[in-house]
């Protein structure tokens, strides 16, 4: 696959948040997973009209490879400007690949507090999980070479862009 | 035992030698210079191409750290560290444990070092009792057991009375006092310059006030007394203007500066290296500028290493709470060659601050290479290289900021009395 | 003569230890208060703790007693997960120090992975992480009088939550700076941020030599140096400086360099007050000034945990 086979985030956007629109409530809440993530959900939030805002988790303080990668240079908060007790949250990300990130993002917000239930929307599934998780909203499965990782952009104004670069 | 050192450089600043000339040496002394004395058949041949023959060194202030401080180092490391140095005459302060303040504990320590054939050593004897500043100590009967001066060394004296009296005293009898100018008040509790160094690293000051205040108090008393007075260790440019200036009046005093002021500044302590604290300590760059302007044109009249070796167990520690001191007798050659060079100044010259000026201070027959004269002789190889180091270093102590530098002039060979007591590859 | 590396920096440029604020890039005091940033939500959630440093082995190693600083660090360290031994080592107990080494080869030997040092002497950090492994990270908690650097950093912290642009400021310090430790790191961390006017107040025994070479400016009558100021940091005074060859008296001090409403509105209406605590009240500062609308002196505290949590966590991970 190259650059230009890449479907267009914009699209993919439409069909996801088609996909979720039957199971909103006035307790769904979005929670999109820095960077890629939250700006996803922004658009979903706008798309699906929900009540509730947007939350952002940024999953610095919870990654597996702390020990080997160290902190990113630049951690930004994690807000959540809701109580988790009892919510049905969707966690958003941009493109759904090991399962590791899903797994410490669940695990930051268990310490926010007891949702009644989590969610998985992802614009790209591209396989390779390393862990049991699964979403239960999907843009697009892709199949993406090992050696590239696949991002999502920002392509002016709050339009986004999936974009394929080599892994470093 | 005759040796003949030939094709060296012969340099001997009290006769303002220069030249390349043949060493005769027979029975302890200089038999002859250039030309071999008549019937002269050498047991021994140094070739000296390459290499400075010049007179043994006379070092102003060599700790060897007995009797009392044998875990820092003992009178065997540190002698052989001394002719590792080329130093053939060495004074030692009397701080030790005990001082140096009763004839018996001279007699040792001469008994000790004559033993060990090695360096010619002159005790420094202790002024007061136990260097406690409240009673003086039998100057005569010191004298007579060896001492060649006496001295508070780096111990307070802060009566200004007793001070007084030990000038008068010495002066009856023309002893030599040596007197390190520190202000004990002023200097309390301080570790560094103050200056922006200790300001930045939140050091404890010690202001240049506290050495001119104390060599104000010294100079004084001198005039006041007649007595002949050798100010130790000067630090500051305002130190060394004092001393200008006391001599230009007719003032009868000499002086000193250890090795390390003449080449390094506050800036060196960089981040705590307590190998830089030393006593006094280390000034800013214009104060070491005037030192080295003082040392050239002759106000200072001899460098001395002031040796103390310190082991590691009071040297790693936080810089406030480290012994201070540097241990400099083996690098004294070297160090002296370095300024010489970067003041541009003829080797002679340079060698006569740690030759002919400080033998003249100590007020012994040494320093000089004529003929007659005792053969306390240093070969050294000008253009040698070598790193400062634990295993470069014959000194117990390897406390100094000079590790892991390279600096050139390293001894080959030195003689006490026509005999090679030292030689290296 | 001698060139000097930067032992808080590894080869790669990246903090390896907290020593000193002074030597370190402008990058890295941002990195740790934008990370700090992060840190603060955590302490404002249900559970207010994060899994990071799970499995670390942090030991706080003070050689000077000091309960507050100790107290914030082992807080830090647990909200990081870390596994904290406290050490209260009885500096009077040993023989001038000699066991630094020591005590530090033995908890070497005990998997620690972080030390956080607090000694009487400016410098005793440096001398451990000298002679710790590699491995291990040493964090300054206050040494002597030569830096604190998590409580200048705090600062940094607040000012830039109050004042948001440090490069638009005129910033006062007020008091005992020859003996602080926490003036010189708020000095530093103050120029590296680009504050361009930096004064500092006090009488001449308690300011050092050569201050104005840290790139401040001196003022002796505080009226003066409070002039349009938009921020005033105190300083604490010491007990044993009050009385004796410093200052004559506690009071007196009050009376010159006080910090009293009087003063306070000498500087701009929205100037800020910081005090890195324990306040001597009626001695620096005047209790409607501490308790007034324009002190900042609590929200230091909890920034001060962000703080210690954000610089353990970048220091663990270089």
């Amino acid at each position: 696959m190259t650059h230009t086979d890449l479907p267009d985030a914009e699209a993919l956007l439409k069909t996801l948040a088609a996909q979720m629109r039957p199971h909103m409530t006035a307790q769904t809440a979005l929670i999109g997973i820095v960077t890629g993530g939250a700006w996803l959900a922004d658009r979903l939030h706008k798309e699906l009209g929900l009540a509730l805002p947007v939350g952002t988790l940024d999953i610095s303080f919870y990654r597996d490879d702390f020990h080997s990668k160290g902190l990113k240079r630049k951690v930004a908060p994690s807000t959540i400007p809701f109580e988790v007790d009892g919510r049905e949250l969707i966690l958003v990300d941009d493109v759904l690949f090991t399962g590791r990130t899903i797994r410490a993002a669940m695990n930051e917000l268990f310490d926010y507090g007891r949702p009644a239930s989590i969610r998985l929307a992802a614009l790209v599934d591209r396989g390779g999980r390393e862990l049991p998780i699964a979403a239960q909203f999907v843009g697009a499965t892709l199949t993406v070479p090992a050696d590239a990782s696949i991002d999502l952009e920002q392509a002016g104004g709050d339009k986004l862009r999936l974009v394929m670069q080599p892994i470093k | 035992m005759k040796i003949h050192i030939k094709n060296g450089r012969l340099i001997d600043p009290a006769s303002g030698t220069d030249a390349n000339k043949d060493l005769y040496i027979a029975a302890g002394k200089i038999a002859g210079i250039g030309t071999a004395p008549a019937g002269f058949t050498a047991n021994r041949t140094i070739d000296a191409a390459g290499l400075v023959v010049c007179p043994g060194l006379v070092d102003l202030a060599v700790r060897l750290r007995e009797p009392g401080f044998e875990y820092m180092a003992t009178l065997e490391t540190e002698m052989s560290a001394a002719v590792a140095g080329g130093v053939t005459s060495l004074a030692c302060p009397p701080d030790t444990d005990p001082p140096l303040d009763e004839p018996g504990l001279v007699e040792m320590l001469k008994f000790r070092a004559r033993n060990l054939h090695q360096s010619h050593v002159y005790p420094v004897g202790a002024l007061s009792i136990g260097l406690k500043g409240t009673r003086l100590t039998e100057m005569a009967e010191l004298t007579d057991a060896g001492c060649v001066g006496f001295s508070h060394a780096d111990a307070p004296l802060t009566d200004h009375l007793l001070l007084f009296r030990a000038l008068q005293y010495a002066a009856t009898f023309d002893f030599p006092v040596w007197l390190r100018p520190q202000d004990a008040a002023l200097a309390r509790g301080g570790v560094a310059h103050d200056g922006q160094v200790a300001t930045r690293l939140g050091l404890a000051a010690i202001p240049v006030t506290a050495e001119t205040v104390a060599l104000s108090t010294i100079l004084l008393l001198t005039r006041e007394t007649g007595a002949r007075v050798h100010i130790c260790r000067l630090s500051s440019a305002e130190g060394v203007n004092m001393v200008r200036e006391a001599k230009q009046r007719g003032l009868r005093v000499t002086c000193d500066v250890a090795i390390h002021h003449a080449h390094l500044c506050e800036m060196d302590i960089g981040y705590f290296d307590a190998n830089c604290n030393l006593t006094p300590p280390l000034r800013s760059q214009r104060d070491r500028d005037g030192l080295r302007a003082a040392i050239a044109d002759g106000t200072v009249d001899a460098l001395c290493s002031d040796h103390t070796p310190v082991d590691d167990d009071a040297k790693q520690l936080p810089f406030g709470e480290a012994e201070t001191g540097a241990t400099g007798v083996e690098l004294l050659l070297p160090l002296t060659l370095k300024w010489a060079e970067e003041a541009k100044l003829p080797l002679a010259q340079g060698l006569a601050r740690i030759t002919a000026d400080p033998a003249r201070v100590l007020g012994v027959d040494a320093g000089r290479i004529d003929a007659g004269a005792i053969a306390d002789v240093c070969i050294f190889d000008p253009q040698r290289y070598w790193k400062v180091g634990p295993d470069t270093l014959k000194s117990l102590g390897k406390n100094t900021p000079f590790t892991g530098i390279e600096l050139k002039g390293r001894v080959r060979y030195t003689l006490v009395e026509g005999q090679v007591v030292y030689e290296s590859a | 003569m001698f060139l000097h590396k930067n032992p808080q920096l590894n080869k790669n440029g990246e903090l390896h230890h907290l020593l000193s604020i002074e030597g370190l890039p402008a990058d890295i005091l941002r990195q740790i208060l934008d990370t700090a940033e992060s840190f603060v939500g955590v302490t404002q959630r249900e559970v207010k703790k994060v899994p990071l440093l799970r499995g670390q082995a942090i030991f706080n190693l003070f050689f000077e007693p000091s309960t507050r600083t100790r107290t914030t660090f082992e807080i830090a360290a647990k909200r990081l997960s870390a596994d904290v031994i406290n050490l209260a080592i009885n500096v009077s107990s040993q023989s001038k120090g000699e066991s630094v080494l020591d005590t530090v080869a033995n908890l070497a030997a005990m998997q620690a992975d972080m030390f956080i040092v607090r000694h009487a002497q400016s410098g005793a950090p440096y001398l451990i992480a000298r002679h710790v492994s590699p491995d291990i990270h040493v964090i300054n908690a206050g040494d002597g009088r030569h830096a604190h650097p998590t409580q200048g950093l705090l600062d940094m912290f607040t000012v830039r939550r109050y004042k948001k642009d440090f490069t638009q400021l005129r910033v006062a310090i007020v008091g005992d700076v020859l003996h602080s430790r926490v003036a010189r790191s708020q000095i530093h961390a103050l120029t590296t941020l680009g504050v361009p006017e930096l004064r500092v107040i006090g009488p001449k025994t308690l300011l050092p030599s050569h201050v104005e070479d840290l790139g401040v400016r001196v003022y002796h009558d505080m009226s003066k140096g409070l002039k349009d100021v938009d921020v005033i940091m105190m300083l604490r005074l010491q007990n044993e400086r009050m009385q004796g060859a410093f200052l004559p008296s506690p009071q007196e001090f009050f009376k010159s360099y006080g910090l009293t409403a009087e003063k306070l509105a000498l500087a701009k209406p929205d100037a800020i007050v910081l005090h890195p605590g324990p306040m001597n009240r009626g001695v620096e500062i005047d209790s409607s000034v501490a308790d007034g609308k324009q002190s900042v002196i609590l929200p230091q505290v909890t920034f001060g945990i962000a703080i210690r949590m954000a610089v353990m966590s970048i220091l663990a991970g270089n």
